[in-house]
């Protein structure tokens, strides 16, 4: 990869991490949008240690829904498995049709307040978009290929680790990044339940009506996001190094 | 060496190979040839058992290929698709690995066996060892694919339309390739293909199969001499039939001693190509020689026209 398109990407991390280590010295930037005896950056808890927590909870359920939603995705393009392909179909949906507001709602009263039901919503929403993506790919090997594999002796768990695998990482991993960028926003919903996120600062903001605090959320999570989708996409080109090559 | 017994397929029902018979001498090149739905492919998959048979029995070298495990009998069985089916994620080098590798052959064979057929097939293994195949031309990629089906040196080959994808100049040599590689090797080799002049071609044998069956299966001067219905008859063509008779045999059969003026003719040609070549100097006859130039004899026009009469 050229180096040129990475500079405004390690700008970008550069200042993250400047913020997360000294919020104070970027008081100058915040001041202006707050009356005048408002506290200017978020202290009601340390930012670095929030963004920690954010990034963990939302790479534990994508974690979590990758490995769910890969073994559904193998499961049900195997020939043994194709009867509960309309099952796993219905399963996934369900999960991204609910609203995330909704699934907090109605996972309080079974888990309680805290990261739990946080946890699960975005366990649910993470689903859909890996097991679709990973179910085209496996789906759409060009019969040649697989035709090939088999031709030249290879037993399906060959053809399966050697050709369709290798294969259908790159938009596999494509699926993953999807869910991860909507589990970075997800995730802040998740402070109307006392899951300790990024969102806090922003519903901190709003019932202080104090716009840097919630802008101070917003920005820490949209350069999460932006970050880890631009790292994913680096991954998902070098295991297609072969097409590009 | 290759056993057909009455086999059939049925897919709902329906018989798509429907009781075929007929086997294949070792070291020979038979030829399935028909138009699409004919069962040609079907039946070339059940020779390697990527399609079982629900009816009778294939038989390679005395062996019952059911006996056999699927994967361990492909192994033996090279297999080449049109299209060439290379794995995209692999090298060259790595693609013609894959039945060697799969046989847990050493390191330094496997190298070894990649570098020779890379050379056989001119491609500079320095050159294209370690390249995708996305970068490479179709014919080089067709190339690889015919490689790899050969790797672990099997016996028999399988090709279904290798060279399908593949324009009419390419083809021929990729043709070529072939019988100089079957030459070489002794390897036996089931061909399927829609194109009667490949068929031809290449076939030590033809069989013409229609509707899932197999019509007639001979050597291909039988399919001109006595086409077993009308759709051989159709499929051999009528109006070329004497250039496809004079294709198949050289004109070593018909030099006559004696001198000629005008351009010579290899020993090694066909008659049709020697006939085309009279045809076109306008000559009535014109020397052959050897192919290191010495003289031999000459043929004439006269003579290849009386060899392409109707055989009785």
């Amino acid at each position: 990869m050229k180096f040129w398109p990475l500079i405004p990407r390690l700008i970008l991390l550069s200042l993250l991490i400047a913020f997360l280590v000294s919020p104070e010295s970027f008081e100058f930037l915040f001041k202006p949008l707050v009356q005048a005896n408002a506290p200017a950056i978020y202290n009601q808890g340390s930012l670095a240690s929030l963004t920690l927590l954010h990034v963990r909870m939302v790479f534990f359920a994508t974690c979590a829904a990758t490995i769910v939603a890969v073994a559904l995705a193998i499961l049900v393009t195997r020939p043994f498995g194709a009867e509960f392909l309309p099952l796993a179909r219905t399963v996934v949906n369900i999960g991204q049709t609910f609203p995330p507001v909704a699934v907090l709602a109605l996972a309080v009263p079974a888990m309680g307040f805290g990261n739990g039901p946080t946890l699960v919503a975005l366990f649910l929403y993470a689903l859909l978009p890996v097991f679709e993506n990973t179910m085209t790919a496996l789906t759409t090997v060009p019969r040649a290929i697989s035709d090939a594999a088999k031709g030249n002796g290879m037993t399906a768990l060959q053809t399966f680790w050697q050709v369709e695998l290798p294969l259908s990482l790159p938009m596999i991993v494509g699926g993953i990044k999807i869910s991860t960028v909507i589990g970075f926003g997800t995730a802040t919903i998740g402070s109307t339940v006392a899951a300790k996120t990024l969102g806090e600062v922003i519903i901190a903001g709003l019932n202080s009506n104090n716009l840097a605090f919630i802008l101070q959320g917003a920005l820490l999570v949209a350069a999460l996001a932006i970050l880890v989708f631009d790292l994913l996409s680096m991954l998902e080109r070098s295991l297609m190094k072969w097409k590009a090559a | 060496m290759i056993d057909i017994q009455s086999v059939t397929k049925r897919y709902g029902g329906k018989a798509v190979v429907d009781a075929v018979s007929f086997s294949v001498p070792e070291g020979s090149i038979a030829v399935l040839v028909g138009t699409s739905g004919s069962g040609k492919t079907t039946l070339l998959r059940m020779i390697n058992q990527l399609v079982s048979q629900d009816e009778g029995a294939i038989l390679i070298g005395g062996e019952d290929t059911r006996g056999i495990p699927g994967h361990e009998l492909r192994r033996r069985i090279g297999y080449a698709i049109q299209g060439h089916g290379l794995f995209p994620h692999r090298t060259v080098a790595e693609n013609i690995a894959t039945v060697p590798r799969l046989l847990k052959w050493e390191r330094s064979r496997i190298d070894a066996k990649v570098a020779e057929l890379l050379t056989l097939f001119q491609l500079d293994p320095a050159l294209y060892a370690d390249r995708y195949p996305h970068q490479l031309s179709g014919g080089q990629q067709q190339r690889v694919g015919v490689a790899r089906a050969l790797a672990a040196e099997p016996k028999i080959l399988l090709m279904d339309e290798p060279f399908g994808a593949l324009d009419p100049v390419l083809r021929g040599t990729a043709q070529d390739e072939l019988l100089a590689i079957q030459k070489r090797f002794g390897t036996t080799i089931v061909i399927v293909t829609h194109d009667i002049n490949e068929a031809f071609h290449l076939g030590d044998t033809i069989a013409v199969m229609d509707k899932g069956k197999l019509l007639q299966y001979g050597h291909p001067i039988d399919l001109l001499k006595t086409p077993a219905t009308p759709f051989v008859e159709g499929l051999v063509g009528t109006f070329d039939r004497p250039f496809r008779l004079l294709s198949l045999g050289t004109i070593a059969s018909v030099v006559e001693p004696g001198d000629a003026p005008g351009e010579p003719i290899g020993i090694d040609k066909t008659q049709q190509e020697a006939l085309a070549a009279l045809m076109w100097a306008g000559a009535q006859v014109l020397p052959v020689t050897a192919e290191d130039g010495a003289k031999l004899g000459r043929v004439r026009l006269e003579t290849l026209l009386g060899q392409a009469i109707r055989p009785q």
